[in-house]
């Protein structure tokens, strides 16, 4: 069957209107990041709203649930106290959320349902038009990276959607994905024959999703170290400089810490999954399942210091910062195997699309 | 890795001397050491990805070293080119290996004993536990107990005990299986790391191109190139021949992108099997018994007839290797002299384009598909090969061209029928072409093994990763006349806290309703306020 070459145009017309969404939802999230209740004029205006703390709104979280409507029932829920059980710096937790807030984070989530819809369609209909999994290729891999983050962060939302308002640090990385993919662009083609075979679905896909979270569990360490760092001053009593003072709306850092630990906890027995996948494949492919073809050598790399990151957490001395850092190493790893190991180095993994 | 290793007792002044080893053995065993080395292990791996390396591509790794003078030297003598066959890569993973051990056995055998150890007493006060909640009941506390035990059994370790108060205490725990797929996990990495090196020792790798018409027996001596573990006895690879390749068979797509190779066999297995067709695909090998051949590549296989004068004609088809994607191959024929004579020797150096375009004198392929084949030949004479070493068959020796000893003689394109003469008289046809394929013989005895400590390897890790092991403990004072007995419940997640909240706040509910008590009362610790607010509090700190 030959490719769909319509078909495939209006893919690309779909990665357009994702993209334009996507950056809809940034200005949306980045306006109740500024207006709402955990933002900065909130913040300034505590003043007046302290006498509100202890104020709790209950009926809020029962009637939200009966008048339905997703950004209505996240919104309800957003009223209630934050994920974090340590109290937050300077945040003004209790306060009834500001309405221009609300309405800018309802919007945010609304233009990322709208996104994620246009770019699963473009993902789906690009592996229409050329028949077969979406993810041949770098643009194409990346396109599907990007909408696992999506998919993964509306279902965090579901969950938790008193995390909404961090939806700005989401949709960023997203959009610039995004954007990458476009750099990326290859045309829509057939495989040849050495991608031809089920373990592309299944390698590949595995893969995927496990980057797709790490993705996030490295966003969510990024989040703990500034946190942290504002943490030791608050408790120093010191003024927090620079980034540290962005710290004072992020969730307190010991939830960060167990949310990342969680997220790599989820995704590591899926990737090593993948990598097993891999070699499965490589078996039937090159007549060996682990040869050091420089992709294997750096999923191996990052398998180790994702292993290290485990160990880490349970280790005195270790936890914390260290671990942190260790986190975003392995992520590092994962991020060099894909752009400059696809691209730079020659292997047998030269399939980036891209001459 | 155990985060804490149990203490051995202190050696005895008679072993004075062992207290050292003993000191450098904790310490190699201890997760601080585990984690050094592993970060060690990730970067040994580095080197391995950005030099060439000889395994993968030895002129790579010759031309490296070429190019970078005494830099390249060094790096060759520390093995820095063959990087997961170093001595310090070796090394790395060696005391990995022995730490890994170390931590194990102690490991497993706190396991065994924790498995048969009975859950803890009950702590005097459930109400300093984070998560504790007050029920009553009717029952007598030994009912009740019973009741508790029964509820919580199917999933939780239970044991009921009397206290001297008159009380009865239900000490309860879950999450025995965490340990359980950590040390499965560690134990199949263990197994997997000792298939891998018998995989290494006893594993062999033969690759060979075949034309069309033409087979091969596995035998090490057939191979154009053969590898083989330590432990390979090459006198005794199992019994099987390619009895011959019948057709290789390349289709395309309109864009020039390949869409399917497929090469024909017919094979045969042990020492007089029949002979049996097949039909061997990328990604799809032909499977014998421990022996698997793989399609690794192909290319085309002119054929030419040379006839000298007063001599027999001879036809020759020879393999030429491609120089690009659209197969522009080159490639030789090697036509020796008369015995005895050392300047009577032929040889063509030759290009072939399935679709020829000629530009500049050059010749290129626009197509892999041989629409248009054309042979570029250049004809030498004098002598090819001196020493009578081995030498590639894909070119004439460029040392001999260049001494002179070779001297090129004509230059022609021919088309397909196409002939050239020589000023010799010598009559050079270009008959046609056939097509080869480069397959491959593996074959690893312990990969289906290994295959399986990689699934108990992931299943380990879910174990370890996802089970949370949880203790509870229900304490049913004794009664006082006249009012119900007061049922204390307290929990302790003893990792991943998680949504434990929410875990202990059903847990109390179940144990109520098996209790056919009245409703929980709140925490004691819940700020004064709303129920309904507070429990929404303590479920939305929980979840993270």
């Amino acid at each position: 069957m030959a490719i769909n070459a319509g078909l495939a145009s209006l893919s690309e017309s779909l990665w357009t209107a994702a993209t334009g969404t996507y950056m809809l939802a940034v200005v949306a999230y980045t306006g109740e990041y500024a207006f709402g209740k955990n933002g900065r004029i909130a913040r300034t205006s505590t003043d007046r709203t302290a006498q509100a703390s202890g104020v709790r709104q209950p009926a809020l979280v029962g009637s939200s649930e009966a008048t339905g409507g997703i950004a209505d029932r996240l919104d309800g829920m957003a009223d209630q106290p934050d994920l974090a059980s340590q109290p937050r710096f300077g945040a003004g937790t209790v306060e009834p959320a500001g309405d221009a807030g609300r309405r800018w984070g309802r919007a945010a989530v609304g233009f990322t349902v709208l996104a994620a819809l246009f770019h699963l369609a473009s993902v789906a209909i690009r592996g229409i038009a050329v028949d077969r999994v979406p993810w041949g290729n770098m643009y194409e891999f990346t396109l599907v990276v990007g909408l696992m983050a999506t998919v993964a962060w509306l279902a965090t939302l579901v969950k938790m959607p008193q995390l909404r308002y961090l939806g700005l640090f989401v949709m960023m990385p997203v959009l610039l994905v995004m954007f990458l993919a476009g750099t990326l662009y290859t045309k829509a083609s057939k495989l040849v024959p050495a991608l031809q075979s089920y373990w592309l679905a299944i390698h590949v896909s595995s893969v995927a999703v496990a980057e797709g979270i790490l993705l996030t569990s490295a966003a969510i360490t990024t989040m703990y170290l500034v946190r942290a760092r504002f943490e030791r001053h608050a408790a120093a009593g010191t003024a927090p400089a620079r980034f540290a003072a962005l710290g004072s709306r992020l969730p307190a850092a010991a939830a960060l810490d167990k949310a990342a630990y969680r997220t790599v906890a989820f995704a590591f027995p899926i990737y090593t999954a993948g990598v097993i996948f891999g070699a499965i494949w490589a078996e039937a492919a090159w007549g060996r399942y682990w040869g050091w073809d420089p992709k294997e050598t750096w999923a191996f790399i990052a398998w180790v210091i994702y292993a290290m990151y485990l160990h880490a957490r349970a280790t005195a001395g270790w936890k914390g910062n260290r671990a942190a850092y260790i986190n975003l190493l392995g992520f590092g790893a994962m991020t060099f195997n894909f752009f400059v190991v696809n691209i730079v180095i020659s292997g047998l993994h030269s399939y980036a699309g891209l001459s | 890795m155990a985060p804490q290793l149990p203490r051995t007792a202190q050696p005895s002044a008679r072993s004075r001397l062992l207290r050292p080893a003993r000191r450098l053995w904790r310490r190699l065993i201890s997760m601080r050491t585990a984690l050094v080395l592993l970060f060690l292990l990730a970067l040994a791996a580095v080197p391995g990805s950005l030099l060439p390396q000889r395994p993968l591509n030895p002129p790579k790794v010759q031309a490296y070293i070429a190019s970078h003078g005494a830099w390249g030297r060094f790096l060759d003598r520390i093995g820095a080119f063959d990087v997961f066959g170093s001595v310090w890569f070796s090394a790395v993973y060696l005391l990995l290996f022995a730490s890994l051990i170390g931590c194990l056995i102690p490991r497993i055998a706190v396991y065994v004993r924790a498995l048969r150890a009975r859950p803890l007493k009950a702590p005097r006060h459930l109400d300093r536990l984070a998560e504790h909640a007050t029920l009553g009941t009717g029952l007598a506390p030994d009912e009740a107990g019973m009741r508790i035990s029964r509820t919580l059994r199917p999933r939780w370790r239970t044991e009921v005990r009397a206290e001297d108060s008159g009380a009865v205490a239900v000490s309860a725990e879950k999450g025995y299986s965490r340990e359980a797929g950590n040390l499965l996990f560690h134990v199949s990495l263990l197994a997997a790391l000792v298939l891998i090196a018998a995989g290494r020792l006893l594993s062999y790798e033969g690759s060979i191109v075949v034309t069309e018409g033409s087979g091969f027996c596995n035998r090490p001596i057939s191979y154009d190139t053969f590898s083989a573990g330590r432990l390979v006895q090459a006198g005794r690879l199992a019994d099987f021949c390619i009895d011959r390749l019948e057709q290789f068979r390349a289709s395309y797509r309109d864009d020039g992108t390949p869409a399917q190779f497929q090469a024909r066999v017919s094979y045969s297995e042990g020492l007089d099997g029949t002979s049996r067709p097949h039909v061997i695909e990328v990604n799809h090998p032909l499977r014998l018994e421990g022996d698997r051949v793989y399609l690794l590549n192909h290319g085309y296989s002119p054929t030419v007839t040379i006839t000298r004068p007063g001599r027999t004609p001879v036809t020759d088809t020879e393999p030429f290797l491609p120089e690009d994607d659209l197969l522009t191959s080159e490639g030789a024929f090697k036509l020796p002299g008369r015995d005895g004579t050392s300047d009577d020797d032929l040889g063509l150096s030759a290009i072939f384009a399935p679709t020829a375009v000629i530009t500049g004198g050059v010749v290129s392929s626009i197509s892999p598909v041989a629409n248009a084949p054309v042979l570029a030949v250049l004809a030498y004479t004098g002598e090819l090969n001196p020493g009578g070493q081995p030498q590639s068959v894909y070119s004439l020796d460029a040392k001999q061209i260049a001494a002179g000893k070779l001297k090129q003689v004509a230059a022609q394109n021919l088309g397909l029928g196409e002939s050239m003469r020589l000023p010799d008289g010598t009559v050079v046809r270009f008959d046609g072409y056939r097509q080869w394929a480069n397959l491959q013989v593996s074959h690893d005895p312990s990969q289906t093994a290994l295959l399986v400590a990689a699934v108990l390897m992931v299943l380990g890790l879910l174990g370890s990763l996802a089970v949370r092991r949880r203790r509870l403990w229900v304490r049913i004072a004794p009664p006082v006349p006249g009012a119900r007995s007061v049922v204390s419940v307290g929990g302790l997640a003893r990792n991943d806290s998680g949504n434990f909240t929410a875990e202990f706040t059903a847990l109390v509910a179940q144990l109520s309703a098996a209790l056919d008590a009245g409703p929980p009362v709140a925490p004691a610790a819940a700020p004064v306020g709303s129920a309904a607010g507070s429990a929404a509090d303590k479920i939305g700190a929980g979840r993270d």
